[in-house]
């Protein structure tokens, strides 16, 4: 499990989990889940382009990423977003059914980009890899107030000068970044995965916003080591264990905080039932 | 620059005959208005009658096609740490995973790059907020989860936090129950003469703020006329901003604007408080 060539799927697998948990926490808290699903699969088209005309694919995704995110982004203000989303998911795959008839031969390494290719990531490919994450990485702390106000309280936001037209271009292209530094990697599937489920069951064991990066974070790496570790001893696709493993998690969130809601729920009732005349207060703590 | 003399409180905002025009269409014309520090400014007229839109025009949102506006004797500008601002309705999941101490933080450095860090000046100030809005029972709950009234607290001491100016509150008091609704304005009213901020609150109905506003800025037929409530609320000069006739009836110390008899049946829009007239 731990032999030369698996070095490198721990490796690259560790470093996409990383990336996914931290822009994940974005991605739920902005309402974005429908873009991380469709920048993935449409760059994917991208990548059909990009070997029809004998260029790297990952170059094709990373062109098509940024131009989903920028069609995304420009039609935004416009038509609602999840709309917006869907017209530029609906041009890319258009164009990706195209490349696709148009490429003669075979291509079985575009297909290996809709569930990646863990186990055959060679080391040179781990270096732009790293880099583009570390960018990715960059651009979500440096941005971590502003993006934040701006999930939150558009209004509030932009009346302080933090424009939610550009924070949503800046925030699309971050997700472009990720997109092209994993789906070579992962797949078009489970970046998507990595991106939404660790961060939205990490929502359900804390209330703060630090701790809950923190915890997509550990989610997204565990869910990763896990898969491919019983992928490994099963024979069976990474891909289930992924999302299987990212169900489970969730579910166990939800019945934890269902719990503990409970648990709170009884625990005022008695303190009610003890105190027999309210505080001047109490009107805001109950 | 050379400060005169102070001899009472400093004007905090000056709207000088602005003009908006959006898409084509004239919204509010030669709108001209002062408020001074401390003082509690009432923006009343009926649901789209430009309140909000005024409002961002003040925050430096919308550009006037018109006139100009001055903050503490500066032209407006975007990204102004003067105003402070809370919008009418804030939008959050119940379970986002934030609490309400962490979006008042995010009210003094929010605009910032990074994230924040913890330091104990930062956290005294955030507790301070806290304590002056009264929402020290509920800081640490998820600020989604909070009720209406709740999360109006915090985002006043949000606005409040990078000590504003100049405070303006979009219908604060929609969506809430009465009870709620009078412990807002006392609130607002004790923030306004405890930190000297000017506030302007924009309302639909102006009998909640009677006993607290120093002012009335009275927006109807996209233009607005302003002074102390006595000076506003009165047949005379309301019927002269509408228009039309109108009358104004007082209800054991509550208003009613009603349209005048001869016009009755046209202008039910008009009737501030939904009842038929008299």
């Amino acid at each position: 499990m731990f032999s030369a060539f698996m070095i490198n799927a721990w490796e690259a697998s560790t470093i996409v989990a990383l990336i996914a948990g931290i822009v994940g926490f974005f991605t739920v808290l902005r309402g974005a889940s429908f873009a991380a699903h469709a920048l993935p699969n449409g760059a994917f088209a991208g990548a059909a382009g990009a070997s029809l005309v004998g260029i790297s694919t990952v170059l094709g995704l990373g062109v098509f990423a940024v131009m989903g995110a920028i069609i995304i982004a420009s039609l935004g203000h416009r038509v609602r977003s999840d709309v917006a989303t869907a017209l530029a998911m609906v041009v890319m795959l258009g164009l990706g059914a195209l490349f696709l008839s148009m490429t003669t031969e075979y291509a079985p390494q575009i297909y290996s980009l809709l569930f990646g290719e863990i186990l055959g990531i060679s080391s040179t490919a781990l270096v732009p890899t790293a880099a583009m994450g570390a960018v990715c990485a960059v651009a979500i702390f440096g941005l971590y107030r502003p993006l934040m106000l701006s999930s939150l309280v558009p209004d509030t936001a932009e009346a302080r000068g933090i424009s939610a037209v550009r924070t949503e271009i800046g925030f699309l292209l971050v997700l472009a970044l990720v997109t092209t530094m994993a789906v070579p990697v992962v797949g078009t599937l489970l970046i998507f995965s990595l991106l939404v489920s660790p961060a939205a069951t990490a929502r359900s064991f804390t209330k703060r916003p630090g701790a809950a990066m923190g915890i997509s974070v550990a989610f997204a790496l565990t869910t990763v080591w896990a898969a491919i570790a019983v992928s490994y001893v099963t024979g069976l696709p990474i891909g289930f264990f992924v999302g299987a493993i990212g169900a489970v998690l969730y579910s166990a969130g939800r019945a934890w905080a269902s719990w503990r809601q409970g648990a709170r729920t009884t625990h005022r009732k008695a303190d009610r039932m003890a105190s027999s005349s309210p505080s001047p207060r109490g009107r805001w703590t109950s | 620059m050379t400060h005169p003399p102070e001899t009472g409180p400093e004007e905090i905002l000056r709207v000088e005959a602005v003009r908006v025009v959006l898409s084509g269409r004239l919204i509010i014309d030669d709108v001209s208005f002062t408020c001074l520090g401390g003082e509690f400014v009432g923006l009343i007229g009926s649901n789209g009658a430009g309140k909000t839109t005024l409002m961002r025009v003040i925050l430096g949102l919308v550009r006037p096609a018109a006139g100009r506006i001055l903050v503490a004797g500066e032209p407006r500008s975007r990204r102004n740490p003067l105003i402070g601002y809370v919008p009418q309705k804030i939008n959050l999941d119940p379970d986002v995973p934030m609490r309400a101490r962490d979006l008042v933080g995010l009210g003094l450095d929010g605009h910032r790059f990074g994230p924040p860090w913890p330091s104990a000046k930062r956290a005294a100030r955030v507790d301070e907020m806290i304590e002056a809005v009264d929402a020290t029972g509920f800081a640490d709950s998820r600020v989604g989860s909070l009720s209406g009234g709740e999360q109006q607290r915090i985002m006043i001491a949000h606005a409040l936090i990078s000590r504003p100016r100049l405070l303006l509150l979009d219908e604060p008091l929609a969506n809430l129950d009465i009870s709620s609704e009078r412990e807002v304005v006392k609130l607002v009213a004790s923030i306004a003469a405890r930190h000297k901020v000017a506030v302007v609150v924009s309302t639909h109905d102006m009998n909640p703020l009677l006993t607290v506003m120093s002012r009335v800025v009275y927006v109807a037929a996209g233009r607005v006329a302003s002074g102390t409530t006595d000076e506003v609320v009165t047949t005379r000069t309301l019927s002269r901003l509408y228009g039309h006739d109108v009358d104004v009836i007082d209800v054991n110390g509550r208003v009613l604007v009603v349209a005048g008899r001869e016009n009755e049946g046209l202008h039910h829009h008009e009737y501030d408080n939904g009842e038929p007239p008299p």
